[in-house]
């Protein structure tokens, strides 16, 4: 029998394990369908803030040796602009990814949402190049618990929180955010990175500092999911270089019920979805998994 | 040569030419980007300043490479005001290219647009009927038409240039000499590059007789590789699928000829 690669991320179900992580060409609906075809499981928005953001200037995404780094600057058309685009949605499972400052920003942008049919929130606590949000929110606990509290008592969705490395302990962050009532955890985000032009001298990024994406977070990225996983009771997403599905499987193993993937874009463009449902179906066909749930989180038994 | 296109590499500019009052061409060594195919493009660093797509012009000396620049906002008016000497970085190549037919060819560019065309002449075949048509909105913005009859010298060709004014050449809009040449001539295939309105009417136009046509499409760019999405057009990504795309499809495509999206990612109209 054919494995079953759908999955369940707390109340969140989906087809297949692989969704488009927050950020990466997150920004029109027609593009949401055509990845959503071409097997991705859900996709996630970009970050959406209450206002439009034009973001930074260029350069805001460049390659290094061993992956990408980009300070876009959280540039998005907003939330309520971008409701009424995918309020036409009828097909695909979409997550809504928030970033803000203060609990108000979070509960004006889901009452956008209200009639909108989402999988989910996912909150961005974590993104490490725009001050005031993203990881300086995920570094104060009273704010992450204040931020849960209200969008949870405002949303008929699952949340999710999305963690990184910032300047405190993440887990401290993870431990909040579940007592503040969150569904799931996706991590991590980017990790705060730079690079410099030795011939001009100068910082690439036109925001100087960014965040590393691509194959040379991953094992950190692997160990994060492993740690939160081993704490806590809650589902996880792993997010981080994943482009394979032996990574995809790696992060399972780790004890994540989903992946996200982004980075991988570049090289595999909108194949690597079915690439990576495909390579799973035939691991499990393999190793005689029949549901996603029993290979998560496997490697932490020993 | 190897390398990883993604990480800009730091070029010096070598020599300026001035086109137009408005519009200069930088000339820089770079063995990479001056094999790329028509209608690649790269990510151009002006450090301290931006990054912005531009369009891989040729220069006819072996291993160098050109952009062809037009100021017109800040980080255009600096690529443009740059000196010989100065450094930029390049990072790509990035984008599909023109597919190339044979037989007899027409190719339809309005400014700047000019300059992937300018390549795909330098792929054309001896045996080519080739005719090139110019837009500009007067005489002084004219550009390429000598160097497009040197390019052309050994093919039967035609170099027409419409000057929006009656300043120079034909009088009016490209569009309407398009439309009088497809009524007059067979062609085997249509290219077009500039403004997308009129790049709308070109394909139309071609698409109507049957023509093969396709366009070089500008969107928005900030990655230039396929991962920030500020380049979406419709389903698809101007950098990444794109930039050239078949008149067939475009004509499916909502957003052809009609709109584009801010820095924010926002739907304006043209
Ligand atoms: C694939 C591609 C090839 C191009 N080739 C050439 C070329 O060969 N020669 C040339 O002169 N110009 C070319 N352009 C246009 C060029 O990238 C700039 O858009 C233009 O120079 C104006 O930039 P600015 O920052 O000076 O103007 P601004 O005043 O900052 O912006 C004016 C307008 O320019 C456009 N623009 C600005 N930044 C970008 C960007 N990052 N990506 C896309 N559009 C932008 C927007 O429509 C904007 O509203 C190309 C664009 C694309 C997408
Ligand atoms: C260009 C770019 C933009 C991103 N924008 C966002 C964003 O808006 N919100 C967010 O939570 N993460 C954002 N990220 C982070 C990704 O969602 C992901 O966490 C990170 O890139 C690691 O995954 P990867 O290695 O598969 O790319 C962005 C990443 C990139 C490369
Ligand atoms: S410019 Fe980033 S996806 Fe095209």
């Amino acid at each position: 029998m054919k494995p079953d690669i759908s999955t369940e991320v707390g109340a969140i179900k989906i087809e297949r394990p692989t969704m488009l992580a927050s950020g990466i060409l997150g920004i029109s609906l027609d593009v949401f369908d055509r990845l959503y075809k071409d097997g991705a499981g859900a996709v996630v928005t970009k970050s959406l803030s209450k206002e439009p953001w034009e973001g930074y200037p260029n350069p805001t995404v460049v390659g290094v040796k061993t992956g990408y780094l980009n300070a876009v600057g959280l540039s998005n058309p907003g939330a309520p602009y971008f409701a009424k685009m995918i309020s036409l949605n009828k097909t695909v499972p979409i997550i809504v990814s928030l970033v803000g400052s203060i609990p108000e920003d979070f509960v004006f942008m889901i009452k956008q949402f209200e009639n909108v049919k989402i999988l989910g929130y996912e909150l961005n606590l974590s993104c490490p190049h725009v001050e005031k949000v993203g990881l300086e929110v995920g570094d104060d606990p009273e704010l992450v618990h204040k931020i849960v509290k209200s969008v949870k008592s405002h949303s008929q969705v699952p949340v999710i929180a999305k963690v990184g490395l910032g300047s405190s302990d993440y887990l401290e962050t993870v431990r909040i955010a579940c007592e503040s009532g969150v569904d799931a955890i996706t991590a991590i985000n980017t990790v705060r990175a730079m690079a410099i032009d030795v011939e001009t001298t100068r910082p690439i990024l036109s925001h100087k500092i960014g965040g590393l994406s691509g194959s040379a977070i991953k094992p950190i990225a692997v160990r994060c999911v492993y740690e939160i996983s081993s704490k806590f009771d809650i589902p996880v997403i792993g997010c981080g270089g994943v482009s394979s599905w032996e990574d995809a499987i790696e992060f399972i193993l780790a004890g994540a019920s989903a992946v996200q993937i982004g980075s991988a874009l570049v090289d595999k463009w909108v194949g690597v979805f079915s690439e990576i449902n495909s390579g799973i179906s035939k691991y499990m066909e393999k190793k005689n998994f029949s549901k996603i749930k029993e290979i998560v989180g496997i490697a932490k038994k020993f | 040569m190897q390398r990883n296109s993604d990480v800009p590499t730091i070029v010096k500019i070598e020599k300026i030419i001035d086109e137009t009052p408005t519009v200069r061409t930088l000339v820089f060594s770079d063995e990479v980007l001056s094999n790329v195919l028509p209608g690649q493009f790269a990510m151009v660093w002006i450090p301290g300043i931006n990054e912005l797509p531009m369009s891989v012009m040729i220069s006819q000396e072996k291993g160098k490479a050109a952009f062809t620049v037009r100021k017109h906002g800040i980080a255009s008016t600096e690529l443009y005001s740059l000196k010989a000497g100065e450094q930029i970085g390049v990072r790509g190549p990035y984008g599909n290219s023109f597919t190339i037919k044979q037989g007899k060819i027409l190719l339809v560019g309005g400014g700047t647009g000019l300059v992937p065309l300018m390549r795909l002449l330098t792929f054309l075949k001896k045996t080519d009927d080739v005719t090139l048509l110019i837009g500009s909105k007067t005489k002084n913005e004219v550009f390429f038409e000598k160097m497009a009859n040197q390019i052309l010298e050994y093919n039967k060709h035609q170099v027409i240039v419409a000057t929006e004014d009656g300043s120079y050449g034909k009088s009016g809009l490209v569009t309407q000499v398009v439309e009088n040449l497809l009524s007059e001539t067979k062609f085997d295939a249509v290219y077009t590059c500039g403004p997308e309105k009129m790049m709308h009417k070109v394909v139309q136009l071609a698409s109507s007789k049957n023509i093969h046509v396709q366009a070089s499409i500008e969107r928005m760019m900030k990655c230039g590789m396929g991962i920030c999405g500020s380049c979406c057009f419709g389903e698809v990504l101007a950098c990444r699928d794109g930039t050239v795309f078949d008149g067939k499809y475009l004509l499916t495509n909502k957003e052809f000829g009609l709109t584009h999206r801010n820095k924010a990612g926002m739907l304006e109209d043209y």
